[in-house]
């Protein structure tokens, strides 16, 4: 279990970076996505359920959605 | 140059709050937690800790959340207001995967964000994601019903309803129980780890879940109806 703890966290970090050095905007609000997902299963485990759906709900999904509504409608100046 | 500074600004930090670390992974720090932690069941007969701190000890700190909360939406609406004269919905109809998944999943998410709220003083969870979880099953029927409306007006007044009843409860605790959201003397507490306990706590849940339910929802139809605008947007 902790060797699936340590993976993730490296995973996070490396989508973390990723988002911020990738050219294309999308993939880096997807990408940012993700990594509210693994942030919230790692909040499971440090017993923050709380926080972990609060992560889940606003950081993966709404947050995400809202960066592409942004993107589609700025489209048109930068991608 | 930048990235040196950003990196030296960096080191300046970790070397700063190095010494915090031990001190917040050790339990029984702070007298106000410990409180809380000794005395929270005891005072709210919620099960769920985190909503007694949130929904009663904090329960003004929670006030002013929803607040922002409101007027971020507000400030939203404001600036992405429907122009006169532009078409209200997409003429192109959505996919067949996507209205399946829709008719299928939203009664699923809603009844899940309504137990979440509902649930809040007993199991983790509470308005704020319970609200975001009917929020993003609204989002699904947004996208697959693009020739319906979203009748802001009944959101807007949900919205409201639910936001003076919260401020209400909080008057009423000030009259009853002599200081502003108060939870004991207001209701009956009633037994540990029942839906009907807690007081007013499960009240003011339901309250803010319907409203940070609503405000999401008209945030993101706002944003997702309002057609992008011509030449680039200047």
């Amino acid at each position: 279990m902790i060797y699936l703890d340590v993976f993730l966290c490296v995973l996070t970090v490396i989508c973390a970076v990723a988002a911020m050095v990738t050219r294309k905007l999308v993939a880096a609000a997807i990408l940012a996505g993700v990594v509210s997902l693994i942030v919230s299963y790692l909040f499971v485990r440090m017993k923050a359920p709380d926080v972990a759906m609060t992560e889940a709900a606003i950081g993966a999904a709404l947050s995400t959605v809202i960066f592409l509504i942004a993107i589609r409608r700025t489209e048109e100046e930068e991608r | 140059m930048k990235q040196v500074l950003a990196i030296l600004a960096l080191l300046v930090l970790a070397f700063l709050f190095a010494g915090l670390v031990p001190m917040a992974s050790k339990p029984g720090n702070g007298a106000v937690g410990d409180y809380y932690a000794t005395h929270g069941i005891a005072d709210n007969r919620g099960s769920n800790l985190v909503t007694s701190i949130v929904v009663n000890y904090r329960g003004l700190d929670t006030l002013g959340e929803v607040t922002v909360l409101f007027l971020s939406v507000m400030g939203v609406g404001f600036i992405l207001r429907r122009r006169e004269g532009t078409p209200k919905y997409s003429p192109v109809p959505a996919s067949p995967i996507l209205n399946t998944g829709a008719n299928l999943l939203f009664g699923s998410i809603l009844l899940l964000g309504a137990y979440i709220f509902v649930h809040g003083h007993l199991t983790p969870g509470g308005g704020f994601q319970g609200g975001s979880v009917i929020a993003s099953g609204v989002l699904l029927l947004i996208l697959a019903r693009r020739d319906r409306e979203l009748s802001h007006d009944l959101l807007a007044w949900l919205e409201s309803l639910s936001g003076f009843g919260y401020a209400l409860v909080g008057l009423v605790g000030l009259v009853v129980a002599g200081s502003f959201l108060a939870n004991k003397g207001v209701l009956p507490l009633g037994t540990w780890n029942r839906l009907f306990s807690a007081g007013v706590i499960p009240i003011i849940y339901i309250l803010i879940g319907l409203k940070v339910g609503a405000e999401l929802s008209t945030l993101l139809d706002i944003m997702i109806r309002e057609p992008a605008p011509e030449g680039g947007g200047h």
